[in-house]
């Protein structure tokens, strides 16, 4: 994934500035920034569906949002985007179809994010957190090569949490390049590489420990301070 | 396009529809209802009444399809699932068409229902083929879903999209001939409601209620079947993949 001077504009205001990135296949990149630093608009960006004024976006060698990208990259938004009305089990099977997934593959993206014994319940009744499971599951079906996901950890209990960081890495070692955005700083030390955004520029690219030792700072979100303040 | 991703939109959607038992009952309650109501408060003049009866039964579907369609069509975009979608390998048309035959089939079954109810149980007496009320409510349950659509583009919120029913359906009541025949309507009027969807609906029911089935009810069929793609092509232009 490479992007080149991309300049995003919301509502008249400049989101993006200029940001220029490329990410690694087959790693899990962090994208971390507070809320409001334009992680979510370089993401859609990225997805290609996002209107951009400037710049280019090529992923995993074509232009961002073509149309032979659908079925290579998933896009798990910040909101959990499923059917409330559809139980679990008819949502992936909505969602398999569009894919022209196997069927097969319902019960395997089920058991990677252990939605099980909520398969028979109608999403709408699931809590936030099993929600966001679900759309994540929706997000695997086509066995992607690109996976954007968007705050996923959020109001995760921390076993759940470490499941699906471990799940992440297990993805990325079977090739998959997984590009995941957090605004909890302890959950940076996770990524292979990181990507660290403020006010629509990036401040930093590098693996964490890289980042700790350039800073001499003792924690990511130390070391995110200090070259906030550089820049 | 893909029958595969078409079907298995259509069968989502009903899916959908089946879980919501309340709204299926008022959709097939509710316009027999008011077909039996209207019977009775013409109860005086039986004669004004079967000028409106057939077309009623084949418009209630146009109305309800329209409010549904707006509001699951709205939810569809503000839950981000029609953003999902459009980043999958699913053709827009894929979409509209999954929706135009689950509610094409809600309508005909409202439509169905309601003819029965009408024609049968309450004997109400139409001049013309009763299949043919059933075939224009279907038709015009499309029409209705295809408005729906493409005026959701324009809600932001449910709110505005139940607002749209008065604001553009209404008017097209008014000025359609239900309440006022159209040749008695001022210049201006007439003109305005030649360019509505809602006329030529209501002109072909009312030309079975007559069972004046001429050249001019051939006419209002077509009118109403290039309003259905005209506002599926319309509405597949805002379905944007790529959004501010």
């Amino acid at each position: 994934m490479i992007a080149e001077n991309l300049d995003v504009r919301r509502g008249g205001k400049p989101v993006l500035r200029g940001i220029s990135l490329t990410i690694a296949r087959g790693a899990v990149t962090g994208l971390l920034g507070p809320s409001g630093s334009g992680k979510t608009t370089l993401i859609r960006a990225i997805v290609g569906v996002q209107i951009v004024h400037d710049g280019d976006v090529t992923v995993l060698g074509r232009p961002a949002g073509s149309p032979d990208l659908r079925r290579r990259v998933a896009y798990v938004t910040q909101a959990p985007s499923i059917y409330g009305d559809l139980t679990v089990r008819e949502n992936l099977r909505y969602f398999a179809r569009v894919m022209a997934a196997p069927a097969a593959r319902i019960e395997q993206v089920i058991a990677t994010v252990g939605l099980r014994q909520e398969l028979d319940r109608v999403a709408g009744t699931l809590s936030g957190g099993e929600r966001s499971r679900a759309s994540l599951a929706v997000a695997l079906l086509g066995e992607p090569e690109l996976l954007v996901l968007d705050e996923p950890t959020v109001g995760l209990d921390p076993v759940l949490r470490q499941g699906l960081w471990a799940t992440f890495h297990e993805l990325a070692t079977r090739g998959v390049t997984l590009l995941v955005s957090t605004h909890v700083m302890d959950e940076a030390s996770h990524c292979d590489d990181l990507v660290l955004m403020r006010e629509g520029r990036i401040v930093a690219t590098d693996p964490p420990e890289q980042l700790l030792q350039q800073t001499g700072s003792e924690d990511l979100e130390q070391a995110f301070i200090m070259l906030a303040q550089r820049a | 396009m893909s029958a595969r991703v078409t079907l298995a939109t259509a069968w989502r959607v009903a899916a959908q529809l089946r879980r919501d038992r309340r709204t299926l009952l008022l959709v097939f309650v509710v316009p027999p209802a008011l077909v039996a109501l209207l019977k009775y408060a013409f109860n005086e003049q039986p004669q004004s009444f079967e000028r409106v009866a057939a077309p009623l039964v084949g418009l209630f579907p146009l109305v309800l399809m329209f409010l549904i369609t707006s509001i699951a069509m709205l939810r569809e975009r503000t839950t981000g699932t029609l953003e999902r979608l459009m980043s999958m390998p699913l053709a827009k048309l894929d979409l509209l068409a999954g929706y135009g035959l689950a509610f094409a089939a809600v309508g005909a079954a409202q439509g169905a229902i309601t003819a029965a109810i009408a024609f049968g149980l309450l004997g109400i007496e139409t001049a013309g083929p009763v299949w043919a009320v059933i075939a224009l409510a279907i038709a015009n349950a499309i029409v209705g879903m295809a408005l729906g659509l493409l005026l959701s583009a324009f809600a932001r919120s449910e709110f505005q999209a139940v607002q749209f029913m008065p604001a553009f359906i209404l008017p097209q009541l008014l000025l359609g001939g239900l309440f006022v025949p159209r040749e008695r309507m001022p210049q201006v009027l007439q003109t305005v409601s030649d360019a509505l969807p809602f006329t030529y609906a209501y002109e072909a029911l009312s030309k079975v209620a007559a069972d004046e089935i001429d050249g001019r009810f051939w006419l209002d069929v077509v009118v109403i079947c290039a309003c259905i793609v005209l506002a599926l092509v319309l509405g597949a232009a805002t379905l944007g993949r790529r959004t501010a």
